[in-house]
This record gives C-alpha cells, structure tokens and sequence, in this order.
C-alpha cells in the first residue's frame, strides 16, 4: 500500500494550530442554528404519519369475505431473515386454501417487503406502523389476530403499490 | 437397429422405438404431458412435436448436397408426435429448431387457454409440469380474452384422490393408469372439446389400492390427494430416499419432511423394484407410525430415564438370569443392521440359543400386482442372516409353553409387540422381564421393566431385503437426537436455519436410537463390547462374514439401486431412470 503522510494537503494551517480562532468558528456555527427554524419532534405526544411509500409492519389485508391470503407460502420462501411461518388448511369457500396459522417474528424481520413484492394476492403489504416495542421475545412472534388489518385502513398503502405495479 | 440423428447427435435406437424413447436413451427429454414409459402411448396432448425429416437422395441413390456442402434434409409437411413415431434409419429430428419451438408455443398457449392459474392455490405448484413447460417452451403470451371456462372443482374420484376439474389438461394420463395398471377401468372422459372432463362411471368410485398413483402421475395440480391437501408446500418439505417398510416388496418411496414431521410419502423410480408405483397403504400407514404415538425418552418401571441408566439396567436384568432363560424375539421389521446385531447380541453378550422372529402374514392384503401377504420388510434379511433359534433353543411356536414352564423368564421384544400378540401375548405379560425396544407405544411398553425408544425405518441409515433378494439402501429423513449431527444440511430450509427460539420449525426432536446401536449399548454395559459406531460399520461386518452379503457396501447399493444377495458382482443392465416431474433442486 502507497500511503503517504504528512503530505502539503493535510498539514494544518497557522491558524489551525494555534487553535483558539478553531473554537471561535465552532461555536459560531452552533449560535447560528439557535436562530434557525426547528425541526424536532415531540415524538410520543406528537406523531409521525408517513406516507404511502413507507415500510413498517408487515400485515395482512381483511377483506369484507375474510382475508385475502391463501397460504401460497411464497411469502415465507422468500424471506431472508425466515420470519414468516404459514401453515395451510382447507375451507369451504371458493378460495379452498387459507392460512390456518400465519406469524410473523418480528425480532427476525427485516422490512425488506420482499414479502409484500412477492404475494401474488396482495394480500400481505408493508404498513405505517413503526411503534414495535416488546418486552418479552414471545410477544414479538405476531400471529393472525394482530396481523389482519381491515383493508380501508390500508388503502395508502395499496394506492401506492399500484402506482408502481 | 436404425441409425438416427437428433439435434446434431446420431444415436443408434432399438428397432420399434419411439423418438420419445430413443431421445431418452440419449438423455434428452422431449417436452411431453401425456406419455409416460410405464402406460401406453395416447398422443392427445401433442407437447411432443418435432420437426422429423430425412436426407433427400439423387436419382442415383446419392445424399444431396446443398449450397452449404451439408447434406440436404426433406423436412415433414407437418411436425410429428415424437411419442407415436417410430424410428427409422437415417431419421433427423430437430428437437430445439425454429419450427419445434413454434409448435411448442402454441400448444402452450391452448393449454392455457382455460387453465385458472391459481398456482397459489394449487398442491403441484412448485413440481408442476405445465408450470416448468410455461417457463421453458412458451413465450408467456395469451391472445385469449374472453371468459374462461368453468368446470367442478373439488370432485372426490374415490377416497383417497381429489379432482379439479378446471386445472385438467385432458392428457388422459390417469385413466390409462387405471384401465392398465391399477386394472379398475373407472375413469372416463366426458364432453366433448373445452367442455371435455374427467369422470367416473355412475356408480364407481376408482378405490383401487394403487389409487394414489395418479396423483404423481398428474402432470398438472387436477388430482390431488385428499389426506394430504394444503399440508406443506412442496419446496418447504426435504425429500429423502428411503424404501417402504409395508410389505416385503420394498418399493422405493422418497419421504417428504417439514417441522421434522413426515409429511408425504412418494414413489421413486426403481424398474427393478416398484418401477413407477406404489401402494396407497404404503402411503397411508406411513404417516402414524411415524409421526404419532412414539416413544421419546428411555423407561425404566414406567418412570422415564436417561440412556446410560437404562442400558445399565437392562445389564443388571440379563446378569441375573442364565441364558437360557432368557429370550430375543428380533424383528424382520428392522434394517439387516438391527437383525445383525440382534444374532450377534444373542450370540456373544448373551449367549443364549433362543432367538427368534414373528411372521407378519396378510392374505388379504396381498394381490397380484405389488402388495405382497408378508408385511415385514426386511423377511429375506432375517432368514439369511440367521434370526433362528440355534440347537433346539426357544422358538416363537413353543415359547407360551416355555414360559408356562418358567423357563423362559426375561424376554427382549425388538420392535415386536409381543404382549398383543394374539397367540401368547397373555402368557409374555407374565414373564419376570419383559425390555422393549420400541417405537410406538403399545400393550408391551406398558408392561415392559425397560423400554428402550427406537427409530423408524425414517430415522436410520440401513438396509432392507426384500422378497426378490434385493438389498436396498434407506437414508434417514426425521431428525433424533442422536443422528442431529448426520442429518445437518439434509433438512429442508426452515427446519435447519430455524433456532432454539423459533416458535415453529424442528417439531418433536425425539431421544431414540437405531436398534443396533441400543444393543451394541447394552452390550457394552454387559462388559461384551460389539464394537460398531455406525450404521455403515454393522454392514461392512455383514458383508465381510456373511457369504450372502458378499461384496456389498453402500456405495454399491445407492449406485445400483440395490443388489440381489449371492449376486453381488453380476451387474444388472442400468435402466433408464424417467423422472416424470419432481421439484428441481434449488439453486
């Protein structure tokens, strides 16, 4: 390796070195912002809604009729982290095939959307919710009653998925 | 034999083949739906066109030569059916031209035309045949938008097979399976052009024993199985070669695995064996032997116990009796590495003469085809390894008059449920021992001293013998405790990436061990040491004594398919191994 040091470029100027005049510029910038508009939060009072393109907890879409899902496992194949376990069993509907078990490890997901890119149903889509707090590693295994969203609270989300579809 | 050439390649065909079967002697598949080796040529599906042709020849009898300096071919007005066509000498065929791939497209698009796409849905997705050929011979184009046809779905054909009736290419594959092979001609088709259907005839149901078959056979997702429907996905399952423990047959079978659960059990070509079938009892026994009612921990008096304690025990046990009081009921159930072992236990560590195995015999079960009255695996292994009593010792015959006697007062059940017996199952309760080595519990677990949990044919390395002699190598597929570390990268995707934590994945991990290696435990603890550490290790020894076994190791076996005993070094001609569809191994 060709490294070369004390080279012209980095070597400090005078005015550098002597160090207070540094200190002086320093604090210069830090007055400047005081004046400047604020943009901090306050977070648990005041909320962050994102938009549409957002990608936060993977979620299920409930339809009026049930769920869209069919259980095709597609979703679970192509996870790279493994968090999503389906289990498929048999109904009388016309779709003849639903998730009897659907969970999602949310310590081992990503928000890659992988899984929503893949479902040939649109039926798992990535969603606004980013307050994912546990306490206990069981708590963060999500099973179907906390995955099935009713489809009207999801509609960003299906809008912009069909922009780009 | 008639010389011809496919795609560049001149091969010498057998005289009456096929271009389907020529091809396949030359290793290259033409597309196809509707044939199969094993059924009769029906030519409805028309997948296999190709662009058949011969040299144009002078008036001299001379090959023409075009432009090129190539000899001149005249094509066929039309593409031809490769499955009806015989070969002929000096025959081209173009499998991969222009032509071929056009025709190939096109019948693609029609057999789209009303087919519902819901892969999704759909039990054969992933190992479909429509699915792989929409992938590799069609353009992925539709010109057809108007409604698509409706037909029934969900029609139950017998009681283990389910119709669909709109995800049927008509390719007429499972009715010629039934007229032919499973010989109960219940399916027909009904309507005429897209309407056209698969039925049974009024009154019928296709129940035969062979049934199932047609699932595998189905190209598409049109018949599936009804005890199976939407259990796994078939990319989540890890498939192994195993044989089936049914009958003394041994067919091939592959076990499907998922949450260390058999989940499937599928033929597996073998044209010495099985060829492309099996029974659906072979299928529909399988899955509760293996996955339910398993003895998981050593017992000792009922309370459950640690390995080192109980072997240790069962040493205490033998000591204290004489040898002759003392009787090994072995099992043609269990690989010739267990009976193996068992003669040898007997033998050396124990040293008694009675030794014996129980006959399995179902007249009913048998018919003329694969289902054979014996329904131990492994009958011929036991014989020729030697599971008999020696100089007048305990038999299975005598044995409630011995006990009756008091002079048979420990007894070794190997995987034999000898207290169920219906001949002297109540005399064996009375005995002073009884040390099961079991899988599943049942009336000898609960009256055994010791129960010692074994492994399933699903869960060992080994070999069976079956009725022709044939010695077959079976692989384990369901992960124990001790054979964790063999089975590592073999488990599907979830069941080996999956940690301690994970709510799903690896299933029940059980504490049981391979017959052999529970006796060679037991020896050990008896101060006698039969010095085997695997599975492998109890074959070489087999095969380096026993002059039946001679020339044999697991090599050779997975390499041909098995070999006959006493025939070890006389090679069989390899057949051709036709793989209808399966899932392509995942890169």
């Amino acid at each position: 390796m060709n490294v070369q040091h004390n080279i012209e470029s980095e070597r400090m100027s005078f005015w550098e070195r002597i160090y207070l005049p540094e200190i002086g510029r320093g604090l210069a910038l830090t007055f400047k912002q005081m004046f400047k508009p604020t943009f901090t939060r306050q977070y648990p009072e005041e909320k962050w809604i994102p938009t549409g393109s957002y990608r936060g907890r993977p979620v299920l879409v409930l339809e009026e009729e049930g769920e869209r899902c069919v259980a095709c496992g597609l979703c679970s194949r192509v996870c790279p982290a493994l968090a999503i376990e389906v289990r498929a069993a048999e109904t009388d509907k016309v779709k003849e095939r639903y998730p009897e078990k659907f969970e999602i490890n949310m310590l081992r997901c990503i928000y890659c959307g992988f899984c929503e890119e893949v479902c040939p149903e649109e039926a798992i889509i990535m969603s606004k919710d980013y307050e994912l707090v546990f306490t206990d590693p069981k708590d963060a295994i999500l099973g179907k009653d906390k995955l099935l969203i009713p489809i009207a609270q999801l509609q960003d989300r299906l809008e912009f998925l069909r922009q780009y579809r | 034999m008639p010389q011809i050439i496919i795609d560049g390649q001149r091969i010498e065909a057998a005289a009456g083949a096929t271009i389907i079967e020529a091809a396949l002697l030359a290793e290259k598949t033409i597309p196809h739906f509707c044939w199969h080796p094993g059924l009769s040529v029906a030519g409805n599906c028309r997948m296999c066109l190709v662009n058949v042709g011969f040299p144009k020849k002078s008036p001299d009898g001379q090959p023409e030569i075009d432009s090129d300096g190539k000899i001149a071919i005249q094509w066929g007005p039309k593409l031809s059916i490769a499955c009806a066509t015989p070969v002929a000498d000096g025959m081209v065929i173009d499998t991969e031209g222009q032509r071929t791939e056009h025709a190939q497209h096109a019948i693609m698009e029609f057999l789209l035309i009303n087919h519902p796409l819901d892969c999704p849905i759909c039990d054969e997705a992933g190992q479909c045949k429509l699915q792989e050929y929409a992938f590799m011979h069609s353009n992925g184009k539709s010109r057809f938008i108007e409604q698509k046809n409706h037909k029934d779905k969900r029609v139950p054909l017998g009681p283990n097979v389910m119709f669909d009736g709109e995800r049927c290419i008509s390719c007429s594959r499972c009715i010629r399976f039934a007229d032919e092979i499973a010989k109960q001609p219940a399916l027909t088709f009904v309507q005429r052009g897209d309407h056209v259907t698969i039925q049974t005839f009024p009154g019928m149901e296709f129940d035969s024993p062979y049934s199932m078959n047609v699932i595998d056979i189905c190209p598409v997702g049109a018949l599936t199985s009804i005890d199976f429907r939407f259990h796994s996905r078939v990319w989540e399952m890890s498939f192994t070669n195993s044989v089936c423990p049914g009958c003394a047959r041994g067919c091939n079978v592959k076990l499907g695995i998922r949450d260390n659960e058999l989940q499937r059990i599928e033929p597996r070509t073998n044209m010495h064996v099985n060829e492309y079938w099996m029974c659906d009892a072979g299928r529909l026994e399988q899955y509760p032997y293996v996955n339910d009612n398993r003895v998981i921990e050593p017992a000792i008096k009922g309370n459950s116990s640690d390995w080192k304690s109980a072997l240790e025990s069962c040493a205490d046990i033998l000591k204290a009796y004489k040898p002759s009081e003392i009787m090994i009921i072995g099992s043609a159930r269990g690989t010739n590495e267990d009976i193996h072992a068992t003669v040898k236990f007997a033998r050396e560590t124990v040293k008694t003469h009675n030794i014996d195995f129980l006959e399995h015999r179902d007249p009913i079960f048998a018919d003329e085809f694969l289902r054979l009255a014996d329904r131990t695996p492994n009958h011929a292994g036991a014989i020729a390894l030697g599971l008999r009593p020696q100089d007048h010792g305990v038999n299975a015959d005598n044995l409630a008059q011995r006990i009756v006697q008091h002079q048979v007062k420990v007894i070794i059940a190997v995987q034999e449920d000898i207290v169920g017996h219906p001949e002297f199952g109540a005399n064996a309760s009375t005995v002073e021992h009884i040390i099961a080595i079991a899988s599943n519990h049942n009336a000898t677990t609960q009256n055994a001293s010791i129960v010692l949990p074994a492994s399933t044919y699903a869960e060992v390395e080994g070999t069976f013998t079956n009725v022709d002699r044939r010695v077959q190598l079976i692989e384990p597929a369901v992960t124990t405790k001790e054979n964790e570390r063999y089975m590592g990268m073999k488990m599907s995707r979830w069941d080996k990436l999956g940690a301690f934590n994970d709510r799903w994945t690896q299933g029940e991990r059980r504490n049981s061990r391979p017959t052999w290696k529970i006796l060679t435990g037991i020896s050990e603890a008896c101060g006698h040491a039969m010095k085997f550490t695997s599975a492998e290790d109890v074959f070489n020894d087999i095969s380096s004594h026993n002059q039946h076994f001679k020339g044999m190791n697991y090599a050779s076996l997975e390499d041909n398919q098995g070999l006959r005993l006493d025939k070890a070094s006389e090679t069989e001609a390899k057949a051709v191994m036709y793989v209808s569809h399966v899932l392509k191994p995942q890169v």
